[in-house]
């Protein structure tokens, strides 16, 4: 080398900066820890001395400014004119990360302060400005160890043909260290088939625990070449707060996370706590499985990393679903009252009811629990009042003396659906017409068919009993039960025959459901069909179609004709399959009745955490939800009970 | 033992890695250049290639390239020697699909460990 380059000193200065704030970070470890020995505070301050000397020396102006202000805040801390308190370490071991992220990119040539530096540099400034006057010494922070360090590493799937390979930095990694595999995750999810499984590209993210007292850069020395090829997260693995939970209290992030959240509490049946324990027992045999085949990998044992993998796969399925079963609760919690309440009104009003419960033991998230009582209570009670009829006014409309009041709960696609039934008398259609022309609601020439009229009575104040009663009351209508339920991202309808009784239909998301979802393809769209809706898929020939009036289509399955629905005409889709025998037909069911849905092509099942559409965009018809499919995108989730209203709105019209 | 390919147009260089590389039991084959390093590597399979980066002909970046369009290099690690911290040329390299590198001027027992770390 001829001429003198600065450069060439760049190196040294990095890594004699990087060894300074090692030695500056376990210091201040060592510090909190309680240590009081002065040397601590002087091996700090010469670490920062030097780096800012360098720092300077080599135009590294940024880090140099940073370096300054530290420096006169470590001045203060050797001549015994601050107290070394938590709250000065925590920012002093702030400060030694902050100035390796620097270093980083001094090393890269980047900008070199950031957002995170600058604040802190303000911050120092501001405590030189106003010091704060020693306190007590003895309150550092308890319990405070560096005892390593906790690394996420997700590589990309590229890394391994880079010719990095993950089981070589694992090997480095635990050459300093006790290494531990806290968990192994499939990069992909779903998981792909084995047979589509591509050896070149990496298919396993982890997160690992390094024990031992381990300088940072040691760990992200072995994670230096693959820079820019994973997503790597290195974490200090320190509990300054709470002492460590003790293994057998301690619950996986999954569940104490949301618990965390939770203002209420709730209670878990044992059955169901078992149930975790369990799954999370099998899952600790699966990850030690799995860390034995990572440890002595082979080509040869791919079929038993397959099968450990398949077996993650079940155990981390029934995991997520006995964590969700923890929120659910039977609704029968609240069927319950109605017996009771349903017994005080026949009394009160002179009434003969049979109250039937059926689906009590549907399970609903709790929140929706604590909220759907009241709409039940409301709709009971106006069942009762407004539906049933005296004994004496059923049997002269040759109805049994007893009226029947059924309460019924069941699980349908994505949604709880809760009905109550009446074989009352039904809306009767007189005195509502005439309400909603009082009020100016509807003219005295229109024509209202059931629905239309069942509409009126969710208006707001619409009481149609000419005596206010003190069971229904008045002026508190169906307008609030509706509001209650849309507030849960629900919602109510009616269903009436005049003289045959009321039936209103509360539907309810399942909040943090899951569910089986059947893939379809429709052009370039995704369309999960949920599949207990799903009663069967098959091909329809050309033939099989029938034209009604309306434009409506119909198809023969089995002995009848049902419906048909062209998906990609309910959403605009383009490039979708057009002619019917070139497609699939879904047979579904919503309520009693069934429609088929025209798709592309069946994609494959996959199960499938809903996202609400309305919270993030707005509530489309014939939607009931989104998901995230693996690769990133969104597919929307077919309301079934929507489709079949659709197909049956353009039967009727 | 794993076959190595030592590239490096400096035969001091290559004799001083070749020796070491022996000593320690690896087959070492050796190419003064990028051109007849990709022949050998056409010829014959190896478990790892080291490459200097500055190199007359083929240099050491466009030889990793070259490499990794090969099948059967898709996975083989290829270590770039640099020279005094180069970042750039550990960017390039590293774009060009090397798996890692090797900062010269380097002695027997760090050229050792840094092999040992994807090979053996």
């Amino acid at each position: 080398m001829s001429t003198v380059d600065l450069r060439q000193f760049h190196q040294t200065f990095f890594e004699e900066s990087l060894e300074g704030l090692d030695a500056m970070e376990q210091a201040l470890l060592a510090l909190e820890n309680g240590a009081g020995d002065s040397e601590l505070v002087h091996t700090i301050f010469r670490a920062a001395h030097s780096i800012k000397g360098g720092a300077a020396t080599f135009g590294f102006s940024d880090l140099a400014a940073f370096t300054h202000v530290l420096e006169s805040l470590l001045d203060e801390l050797r001549g015994g004119r601050r107290a070394a308190d938590a709250e000065t370490i925590e920012l002093l071991l702030q400060s030694v990360d902050c100035m390796r992220g620097m270093l980083a990119r001094s090393r890269d040539g980047g900008a070199v302060a950031d957002a995170a530096s600058e604040s802190l540099r303000e911050r120092f400034a501001a405590m030189l400005g106003k010091p704060v006057a020693g306190s007590a010494a003895g309150e550092a922070g308890p319990g405070l160890s560096a005892d390593g360090w906790r690394i996420r590493f997700r590589p990309l799937p590229h890394l391994l043909r880079t010719g990095n390979d993950p089981l070589r930095i694992f090997r480095e990694l635990a050459g300093h260290g006790a290494l531990v595999v806290k968990q192994v995750q499939p990069l992909q999810q779903p998981r792909p088939a084995f047979a589509e499984l591509d050896p070149t590209a990496a298919a396993l993210g982890w997160e690992l625990e390094l024990h031992g007292d381990i300088p940072r850069s040691r760990v992200e020395g072995a994670f230096e070449w693959v820079d820019g090829d994973c997503e790597l997260d290195i974490q200090l693995l320190r509990d300054r707060r709470a002492p460590r939970p003790s293994p057998d209290t301690a619950a996986p992030a999954a569940v104490r996370e949301p618990a965390a959240h939770e203002a209420g509490s709730i209670r878990v049946s044992i059955a169901k706590v078992d149930a975790l324990i369990n799954m999370v027992g099998e899952l600790v045999i699966t990850q030690s499985m799995l860390g034995d085949i990572g440890e002595h990998f082979s080509v040869d044992r791919l079929a038993r990393l397959r099968e450990g993998l398949a077996q993650l796969d079940r155990t981390t399925r029934e995991l997520q679903e006995s964590v969700m079963r923890i929120r659910m609760l039977p609704i029968g919690a609240v069927f319950n009252r109605f017996p009771r309440m349903v017994r005080d009104l026949e009394h009160r009003l002179g009434k003969r009811v049979k109250l039937e419960l059926r689906g009590e033991s549907t399970e609903v998230d709790k929140t929706v629990l604590e909220k759907i009582g009241d709409p039940l209570v409301h709709l009971v009670r106006n069942a009762v009042d407004h539906g049933l009829e005296t004994p004496a006014e059923r049997v002269a409309a040759g109805k049994p003396e007893v009226g029947t009041l059924r309460m019924d709960a069941r699980h349908e696609g994505g949604n709880v659906v809760v009905e109550v039934v009446d074989d009352g008398a039904g809306l009767r259609r007189g005195p509502i017409i005439a309400k909603a022309m009082q009020r100016g609601l509807v003219r005295a020439d229109q024509r209202l068919d059931d629905q239309e009229l069942a509409e009126l009575i969710f208006q707001p104040g619409f009481s149609t009993n000419a005596e206010a009663t003190d069971v229904s009351g008045r002026g508190v209508g169906m307008d609030v039960v509706r509001r209650n339920v849309n507030d849960l991202g629900g919602s109510v309808s009616v269903r009436s025959r005049e003289g045959g009784g009321c039936t209103f239909t509360i539907v309810l998301p399942l909040t943090l459901a899951i569910i089986e979802g059947l893939v379809t393809a429709v052009g370039a769209e995704r369309y999960i069909v949920p599949l207990i809706a799903v009663v069967e898929s098959l091909q329809v020939p050309a033939q099989g179609v029938r034209h009604v009036a309306g434009g409506g289509e119909l198809f023969h399955f089995r002995d009848g004709w049902l419906p048909l629905v062209r998906l990609h005409a309910v959403f605009g889709c383009s490039d979708a399959v057009t002619a019917i025998e070139q497609g699939i037909v879904i047979v579904v069911e919503a309520g009693a009745r069934r429609v088929g849905v025209l798709v592309d092509s069946l994609v494959g099942q996959h199960q499938t955490v809903i996202k609400s559409l309305e919270s993030h965009y707005r509530r489309v018809e014939g939607i009931s939800g989104a998901t995230i499919a693996s690769d990133g995108s969104v597919a929307l989730i077919v309301d079934i009970g929507g489709i079949v209203r659709l197909a049956g709105r353009r039967k009727a019209a | 033992m794993p076959k190595i390919l030592a590239v490096d147009d400096s035969v001091s260089m290559r004799n001083m890695v070749s020796f070491t590389l022996r000593g320690a039991g690896h087959e070492v084959h050796e190419a003064p250049d990028g051109n007849a390093a990709l022949a050998a590597a056409r010829q014959e399979r190896f478990d790892l290639v080291l490459a200097d980066v500055n190199m007359p002909g083929m240099d050491g970046i466009s030889l990793t390239r070259e490499l990794r369009a090969l099948p059967a290099f898709a996975g083989v690690p290829i270590l770039i020697l640099t020279t005094e911290s180069d970042v750039d040329k550990k960017k390039e390299g590293k774009a060009a699909g090397a798996t890692g590198w090797l900062v010269k001027p380097f002695d027997p027992d760090q050229l050792l460990a840094t092999v040992a770390r994807v090979a053996g």
